[in-house]
């Protein structure tokens, strides 16, 4: 795993516009961090999306050893958006022993409010939180229109992002340029925020052609395949 | 906007609706298709528009035709149950031969059901969106491009038309993300909108919207008129999509997401020396019932794919004078067939010819 990730705290918060691949990420990053011989929790706090979300990916993760910590409802046919006690005990686990590594992903938008209720666990500097974009996402592709929702996010999850996490991609079809023509605006993205450009994420078949970026963070897309 | 986006097949609809000239947007929020609202309680404001969550979707509907008879571009969208909520009003449109586009991200039914992928409105869709004698045009995409593609085209559809268009997706399209280019949308030169009611200004005879026709010669008439324009419609409008259906001994008939799971199962049913193909309806209605049906006298055996029921299979025996066996694969209430599930039915299939 690059530096940049394993300097980041224990207790990882990761937000983002909807649909910016945060849940992507937050798979990635645990088995990254599982990979490395952590215990990791994964907590999928996406109370917005039914569709594609961490509990996808259970199964697999906790075959690497990786908790998984699922909304009560999450893969089946309700849309009741309710967490379940296992998530507050699984921060206060956390908090009890800061050597594990727990990772919230958290849903997209207003998905942050989430946050709120547990805003207690949360001490300034013990924490992470990322802002996972993606310049190809609609509504985010301004960087006022992206700062923007970052502190819509900080505000109604009650918690302050410490970097800035670089996901930009169009799905199965990216390119390393595509990749690579976000660099700048997520640099500049980065400045506006007073924020460090944590990492750039791109799907491992790039491997090799994006040296001239720094910090690129592969990952295997995690995303249920319908077809 | 950039000239790639990688897009929600929900926000795709709401980005082509308002790309296509959209400024009223009136619906009320239901999984899987809520992103369409929100997208447009976002933009509208910046384009000019109005969105407008109503207090239900019976509201919604009649929003939509008052904005459709005062010349309005307008769109509302749902899902399942909520368009069954919207029927009556879907009709009353279509008795005003009133434009409009209806988005419906079919979901498990029936009853309130549940909030994964179906396609069990197909029925609903082609054959009775409301009471009366009445059709609406049906698209249905089977990808976020074509969720905005077809979304453009049924705007222009239904202005030249004066009817409503349905856009028939569902809850995978929906939420799933692919690239979108907007540049590629197709442009139909569309009439002007002489019947409108959007004030004479004191210039020209006054214009009536109305559906009630109390005389049942002058009703009956009105409905005749309409279905000339439906046979012209079925004549002119059909889309469809052939893929290696040339030497195909089984054509698979499927649409929307199923048939792009489909599209997986034939590769791999070719890689193993079965020849099969795809026959994809893209217009539900009108049904491209003859260009299916000039498939029956090459093909041996045709199966019908959908996540529901079969409700397609009758227009496919219909369309191919059962010429040919037709048979049905599928799944209901929320669940999707894997490639290797419709590749063992080929495979089972392909064993009996």
């Amino acid at each position: 795993m690059i530096e940049a990730l394993k300097n980041l705290k224990n207790l990882i918060v990761v937000c983002g516009h909807f649909g910016a691949g945060k849940t992507n990420f937050a798979v990635n990053l645990a088995k990254a961090k599982a990979a490395e011989g952590k215990n990791v929790t994964l907590i999928d706090l996406d109370i917005v999306n039914p569709y594609f979300r961490a509990a996808d990916n259970t199964a697999e993760l906790e075959a690497i050893g990786v908790k998984c910590v699922n909304p009560d409802f999450a893969n089946t046919n309700v849309d009741i958006p309710s967490l379940p006690p296992s998530v507050m005990g699984a921060i206060e686990a956390q908090v009890r022993e800061p050597e594990r590594v727990t990772i919230l992903d958290v849903g997209g938008d207003n998905g942050a409010v989430a946050l709120g209720m547990y805003n207690r666990f949360f001490k300034d500097g013990e924490y992470d939180l990322l802002y996972v974009v993606n310049k190809y996402r609609p509504l985010t592709e301004d960087i006022p229109d992206a700062e923007f929702i970052l502190r819509e996010i900080e505000w109604s999850g009650r918690l302050r992002a410490t970097g800035i996490i670089n996901n930009s991609n169009l799905g199965e079809v990216t390119t390393a340029a595509d990749i690579i023509d976000t660099d700048s605006w997520c640099r500049e993205l980065a400045e506006k925020c007073s924020l460090p450009l944590v990492s750039t994420c791109a799907i491992d078949t790039l491997g090799g052609q994006l040296d001239a970026v720094p910090d690129v963070f592969y990952i295997k897309n995690a995303t249920k395949q319908i077809f | 906007m950039a000239k790639k986006v990688l897009m929600k097949g929900n926000e795709a609809i709401a980005e082509a609706a308002i790309k296509s000239g959209c400024l009223h947007f009136f619906g009320y929020p239901i999984t899987p298709q809520t992103e369409i609202s929100e997208y447009m309680a976002k933009r509208m404001p910046k384009v000019g528009g109005l969105c407008l969550q109503a207090e239900s979707e019976i509201s919604a509907i009649n929003m939509i035709m008052g904005a459709a008879a005062a010349g309005s571009r307008c769109l509302t969208s749902s899902s399942s149950p909520g368009i069954s909520l919207k029927s009556e009003g879907i009709s009353y449109i279509v008795g005003c031969d009133l434009p409009c586009v209806i988005v419906n991200v079919q979901r498990g039914g029936p009853g309130l059901g549940g909030i994964q992928p179906s396609q069990q409105d197909y029925y609903q869709a082609t054959k009775a969106n409301g009471h009366g004698d009445e059709h609406v045009l049906v698209l249905a995409p089977s990808s976020v491009q074509e969720m905005a593609q077809l979304t453009s085209e049924a705007f222009d559809l239904a202005d030249i038309y004066r009817m409503p268009a349905m856009i028939l997706a569902d809850g995978a399209l929906g939420q799933m993300m692919e690239p979108v280019d907007f540049d590629v949308m197709s442009k139909r030169d569309v009439p002007e909108k002489t019947w409108a009611t959007n004030g004479t200004e004191g210039k020209r005879k006054k214009n009536i919207i109305n559906s009630l026709l109390i005389d049942p010669v002058e009703l009956e008439n009105s409905v005749i008129a309409r279905f000339k324009k439906y046979d012209e419609i079925a004549e002119k409008e059909v889309k469809y999509e052939e893929y290696k259906c040339d030497d195909a001994d089984i054509v698979i008939v499927a649409y929307g997401i199923t048939s792009r799971i489909c599209k997986t199962a034939i590769a791999a049913a070719r890689a193993k020396g079965i020849k099969v193909g795809l026959f994809r309806p893209i217009t539900l209605w009108p049904y491209p019932k003859k260009q299916l049906g000039a498939l029956a006298d090459k093909a041996k055996h045709f199966l019908v794919c959908e996540l529901n029921m079969g409700q397609m299979v009758d227009d496919v025996k219909v369309a191919t004078e059962c010429k040919k066996p037709v048979s049905f694969f599928g799944r209901t209430g929320g669940m999707i067939p894997s490639p290797d599930e419709v590749l063992a039915e080929i495979e089972k299939l392909a064993a009996t010819l």
